[in-house]
């Protein structure tokens, strides 16, 4: 069984040549069913795979199978291929799991559309790129992988050419994800150089030996991965690209942009948790930076109106909990709440993409209300998904947020969890804004427009994730709640939480010592850390566990009980906190104005520069000094100047200049 | 001199690429006209059959002739090979090129041929003067190539770059005469053998200051900054298919000849000169990425990102290890792919008298032509080195090969550089697929079979070298095993 898993992401690719070269020539029927049986046939391998690996001893669930040799010439050996464990399993079951859902609800979603085989080729391809990414067995591999899901989302953001909007927002995505590869690249760049190889075991087992504890260059490795992730996970500061890519089609905004895609970040981290334990600064920063990210998105959804910008803030909002999860070195937790996210997120995008469908192209809320009477399908699943991210028990995202929350808590990042803590409760807030203003009170509909029910194509999947984010976190109860955590369990050989222990006491040590400058929140936290491994270890629980429990449930009550007062029962108040907090309200309107901030700072800075440098040298120096020279020659009835731009001589002084440079530059060695 | 009749194998390639030159004249003067492409069957056939002759030297003990002046190994059989995909390639987009001007002579392809015979003496010389010799050769034939339409763009960009072209080249007669004046020969072996017999260099400064002058030819060649002033003009004035010629074959084969003369005779100087190439590599990186982030024209912006090529290829100079080498070779082949490739595209979007190659001109092109926007999107893409394109694996190799001797920040800026390369590159991409057509864009193109068999070979070339590179690496790591 496992000697078949190439075929995982390799029978997408199949359906995608197939839709791709025969294209129109194809009925929709066909097309559907070559794109949807292709990545439901990876799912039935990912779960071959997945029991395969059950019948393994822990410590042996994994198996690699080397494709082919990419580059081998004596002092470069490179091969290519792809490795199934408990953490690729669990990805892959998700990739091509809610994926498939996502496929069947496009058909019904797309149907209208000219480029329904054009839509349905760029689907399968990035599944196929997105699964590279996951059973990558190497830091090549997940980059081609990594760049493969940045070009499909590129095209799928486009996905409607000729619209400049979209044309725009699928360039904003491409570069800034260019920037955050830079990163990625420097720091293959710079394990290669330390490892001589780029395979993710044998990185991983060298890392003790190769790799010094916190020092420099293990640091520098963690960060500039981080930097890679921050770019395709959208957090601070590379997050800009997520809320505009929702111009794309909605199944494309829930698969790429909510489920799989932007959880690539969180994947490759833990993929390489190892190094990151070795890496405390570095752990500190992509906590922080989560924790940042998830309550400063959290606050932007609260203002807008647009549907599916609500839903894209709330996802940048949610990988931040992913990434404070990492970076306190709760791995499997963070895992835990990238699953549970997929289902739920999946589910809203889909629910919202149902109501967009049904109204017509209408996005903006405040032209919907009580849709619940037209979408009694849509509005069930949507709610149950809403309760599920609110972090309500016993609803998958209660258990993985919560034991986000927690492992903060216990390992002593007092200040992540406050901002985790905080950002919870206007999450519960946003969100039921959201379905008080979509699906309950008066309607606000325009008159042409009839909202109707989707077909069943797209009904269907969304009861499938509803029931996914109510069930999805069982296999993570926690023991403090009775619970085996069986996800724990299964993750364990990959994401040893004994080793992230270790790593964090030793923090502790070196803090002690005063040898390393991490932050106080990282000093206190590990000594907690410590303390709660012991607790762990001898099985009984800390009562603080429940309390934070409660409340982080009651809070997000709260939460539910403002927006239902606002936006239910007085709807008339939210326009008038509005007007008297127009600062604010404006702030968070307009996003902190940073894309104003980054347009102003950095495109039009970068253009400046470019157009400065060229013109410095090239129009300044270079053909300025002709100007000079250019009447002499005139003068002489030099033949040169028969040329209108005769900047030859200038050209000759550039040439001459750099001679005498290079000779400088020589000598002077 | 001794020279023996046995030497004359080594230069059997040679021969034949000027045999196929002489007879394109005489077809040519038998049976001019137009409407017919026996000078481009004619020429393709002769490099082929080089191409044939070349094969055998791959894998073969280097052999020297001509009294150690000419050197036949891998090396120059690699490079041999470049400029036939150089020669083929360019042949194939100026078909349609010369067709639609209905300016079709034999000339322009015996002009071609000599050429080539100038490169592959290049990479070939182990001895500056017959270095120089071909680089003479390469460039005269270009000038004349640049100023071939006799148009006003055309014949004012083959004088400017014969102008700066003889003032660099004098620059680089005078470093040979000063290395021959410390060393007493030019020679490459001899130059070695010279210099081992010294301490350390500074005791010459003569010897060093020959050597920066050389350098600042080869610089010129290469377009680095900031020798690189005239690259814009003379690439946009001359006829495209020329362009596509200058950009590719003199800059792989100045490389050729720049990596062998540098590593296998001035390997004593590495200290200065990898500092002053260090400094040369990312100004040319970064002027040529920025400068071409500032133009509308399609035709400039690739000229000043062949600029920014330069500049990537020059970390390999600074490396200067056999590993970087490879990855220098690697580049320049899957650069030549890319570079012809997307020249070739743009001529195939111009029209009888009017190039059309500002950004506005392509809007559009990519639903009303969907094969040739595809072919396009490739090229941009493994120009900005996206996997899983050639341009990728030669940026892998080289910022590889810079990371593995310490130059960790050099590779830190050429990943920067490419990363803002992409601007532009993409910014094709968003004319030719988000913007509304104009009128006439993408209309009205030239094309032939044969322009489109080079866009296809272009293409299958790019994806084939990036999806499975290592045959290709294995051979570039042979032939650059000895330095």
């Amino acid at each position: 069984m496992l000697e078949y898993i190439w075929l995982i992401p390799f029978l997408p690719m199949v359906g995608a040549i197939i839709n791709g070269l025969l294209n129109r020539r194809l009925s929709h029927a066909v097309v559907n069913t070559i794109a949807c049986g292709s990545i439901f046939l990876s799912f039935l391998l990912s779960v071959g795979a997945f029991f395969a690996l059950t019948r393994l001893e822990p410590a042996a669930r994994f198996h690699e199978v080397n494709l082919f040799t990419w580059i081998a010439a004596g002092s470069t050996e490179i091969t290519l291929g792809y490795l199934m464990d408990p953490l690729s399993a669990v990805m892959c079951l998700v990739v091509t799991g809610v994926g498939f859902l996502i496929h069947v609800y496009s058909v019904g979603y797309m149907h209208h559309d000219d480029g329904y085989a054009r839509f349905f080729t760029y689907l399968n391809l990035f599944c196929f790129a997105m699964l590279t990414l996951v059973l990558g067995n190497s830091f090549l591999v997940l980059f081609v992988g990594w760049e493969g899901v940045g070009l499909c989302s590129y095209l799928l953001i486009g996905f409607w050419f000729s619209d400049m909007e979209k044309a725009t927002a699928g360039m904003k995505a491409f570069v800034v994800n260019r920037i955050g590869d830079f990163g990625f690249l420097i720091a293959m760049f710079l394990i290669f150089q330390n490892f001589g190889t780029l395979n993710f075991r044998e990185v991983m087992n060298a890392a003790p030996e190769v790799l010094i504890y916190g020092g420099f260059t293990v640091t520098a490795i963690c960060v500039l991965l981080f930097v890679g992730a921050t770019g395709k996970s959208a957090q601070i500061p590379l997050y800009v690209w997520l809320p505009d890519a929702m111009a794309g089609p909605t199944p494309v905004s829930a698969l790429i942009h909510a489920a799989t895609m932007v959880t690539a970040g969180v994947y490759m981290i833990g993929r390489c948790n190892i190094i990151f334990s070795m890496a405390p600064t570095a752990m500190a920063t992509v906590a922080t930076v989560g924790a940042l990210t998830a309550l400063f998105a959290g606050t932007i959804a609260v203002t807008q109106n647009d549907i599916k910008k609500v839903l894209a803030y709330s996802t940048v909002s949610q990988l931040g909990y992913m990434f404070i999860s990492m970076g306190v070195g709760a791995y499997v937790a963070g895992i835990f709440h990238l699953m549970t996210h997929a289902f739920f997120k999946a589910c809203l995008f889909l629910g919202s993409g149902s109501v967009i469908h049904g109204m017509h192209e209408e996005q903006d809320m405040r032209y919907m209300g009580n849709l619940r009477k037209y979408m009694p399908h849509t509005f069930i699943t949507f709610l149950v998904a809403t309760i599920a991210i609110s972090g309500l028990p016993p609803l998958a995202g209660f258990f993985s947020k919560d034991e986000i929350l927690w492992m903060a808590w216990s390992n002593g990042f007092k200040f992540q969890w406050a901002l985790g803590f905080i950002a919870a409760g206007i999450t519960a807030f946003y969100m039921f804004r959201l379905v008080f203003m979509t699906f309950y009170g008066k309607e606000r509909i325009n008159p042409e427009v009839h909202p109707h029910e989707s077909p069943a194509t797209m009904t269907v999947p969304l009861y499938i994730l509803a029931g996914l984010s109510i069930v999805g976190g069982f296999v993570g109860i926690p023991a403090a709640l009775g619970g085996l955590n069986h996800f724990h369990h299964w993750l364990a050989p990959v994401l040893d939480a004994s080793s992230a222990h270790e790593a964090v006491k030793h923090a502790a040590m070196m803090v002690g010592d005063g040898g390393l400058a991490v932050t106080s929140a990282l000093a206190s936290g590990a000594e907690h850390a410590a303390a709660a491994g012991h607790a762990a270890a001898a099985g009984h629980h800390d009562l603080t566990e429940y309390v934070l429990m409660a409340a982080s449930v009651g809070y997000a009550i709260f939460g539910i009980a403002v927006a239902f007062f606002l936006y239910n029962r007085r709807p008339e108040i939210p326009a008038k906190v509005a007007d008297s907090a127009k600062g604010l309200y404006n702030l968070l309107y307009n996003k902190y104005y940073v894309d104003e901030i980054y347009g102003a700072v950095f495109v039009q800075g970068c253009v400046n520069l470019a157009v400065y440098l060229w013109k410095f040298w090239d129009v300044v120096v270079v053909d300025g000094f002709v100007n000079g020279l250019a009447k002499v020659v005139a003068m002489a009835g030099s033949v040169l100047a028969r040329f209108q731009s005769g900047n030859v001589q200038a050209y000759a002084v550039s040439i001459m200049v750099g001679a005498v440079a290079l000779i400088f530059l020589v000598a002077a060695f | 001199m001794d020279f023996q009749i046995s030497d004359l194998s080594l230069l059997a390639p040679h021969m034949v690429v000027t045999g196929t030159a002489l007879l394109v004249l005489l077809v040519e003067a038998f049976r001019p006209g137009k409407g017919r492409s026996d000078a481009t069957y004619l020429s393709i056939l002769g490099l082929l059959v080089a191409a044939g002759l070349t094969l055998k030297q791959f894998g073969a003990p280097a052999s020297t002739g001509f009294a150690g002046m000419l050197i036949a190994d891998g090396y120059a059989a690699f490079f041999n090979m470049v400029a036939y995909v150089v020669g083929i390639l360019t042949l194939l987009v100026s078909d349609s090129y010369f067709r639609s001007e209905e300016y079709e002579h034999g000339e322009f392809h015996a002009l071609m041929l000599m050429s080539l015979v100038g490169m592959m003496l290049m990479s070939g010389s182990n001895h500056l003067m017959l270095m120089f010799l071909a680089l003479e050769t390469m460039s005269i034939s270009i000038y004349a190539m640049a100023g071939y339409m006799r148009t006003k763009e055309g014949t004012e960009s083959s004088f400017k770059y014969f102008l700066l072209g003889g003032a660099s080249s004098a620059f680089m007669l005078y470093g040979i005469a000063l290395l021959y004046a410390s060393c007493g020969t030019t020679s490459l072996t001899g130059m070695v053998e010279y210099f081992s017999t010294l301490p350390s260099l500074s005791d010459s400064p003569m010897a060093l200051a020959g050597i920066a002058l050389v350098a600042a030819g080869f610089c010129f060649k290469i377009a680095a900054f900031p020798f690189h002033v005239w690259t814009p003009d003379v690439y946009q004035g001359a006829p495209t298919s020329v362009t596509a010629f200058m950009a590719t074959g003199v800059k792989a084969a100045a490389f050729a000849a720049f990596f062998r003369i540098f590593v296998v005779a001035f390997p004593i100087a590495s200290g200065a000169w990898t500092s002053a190439f260090w400094v040369l590599a990312v100004a040319t990186m970064t002027m040529g990425n920025f400068a071409a982030l500032a133009q509308r024209d399609v035709k400039r912006m690739l000229a000043y990102s062949s600029i920014a090529h330069a500049g990537y290829l020059l970390i390999g100079m600074v490396t200067a290890t056999s590993e970087a080498g490879t990855g220098m070779l690697f580049y320049l082949i899957s650069y030549v792919f890319m570079n012809i490739g997307a020249f070739g595209i743009v001529i195939m979007l111009g029209k009888k008298g009017e190039d059309r190659t500002t950004l506005e001109d392509y809007a559009g092109v990519g639903f009303k032509k969907p094969l040739l926007g595809a072919a396009l999107t490739i090229f941009m893409f493994s120009m900005a080195g996206i996997p899983p394109t050639a341009g990728f694996i030669g940026k892998f190799l080289i910022f590889k090969a810079a990371v593995h001797e310490g130059y960790i920040w050099l590779a830190v800026l050429g990943v920067l550089n490419s990363a803002a390369s992409v601007y532009y590159y993409l910014r094709v991409l968003v004319y030719m697929y988000f913007r509304e057509s104009e009128s006439e864009s993408g209309d009205v193109i030239r094309t032939s079979p044969l322009s489109i068999l080079a866009a296809a070979i272009s293409v299958i070339a790019i994806l084939v070298l990036g999806i499975a590179p290592g045959y290709l690496v294995q051979i570039a790591e042979a032939a650059t095993a000895a330095f």
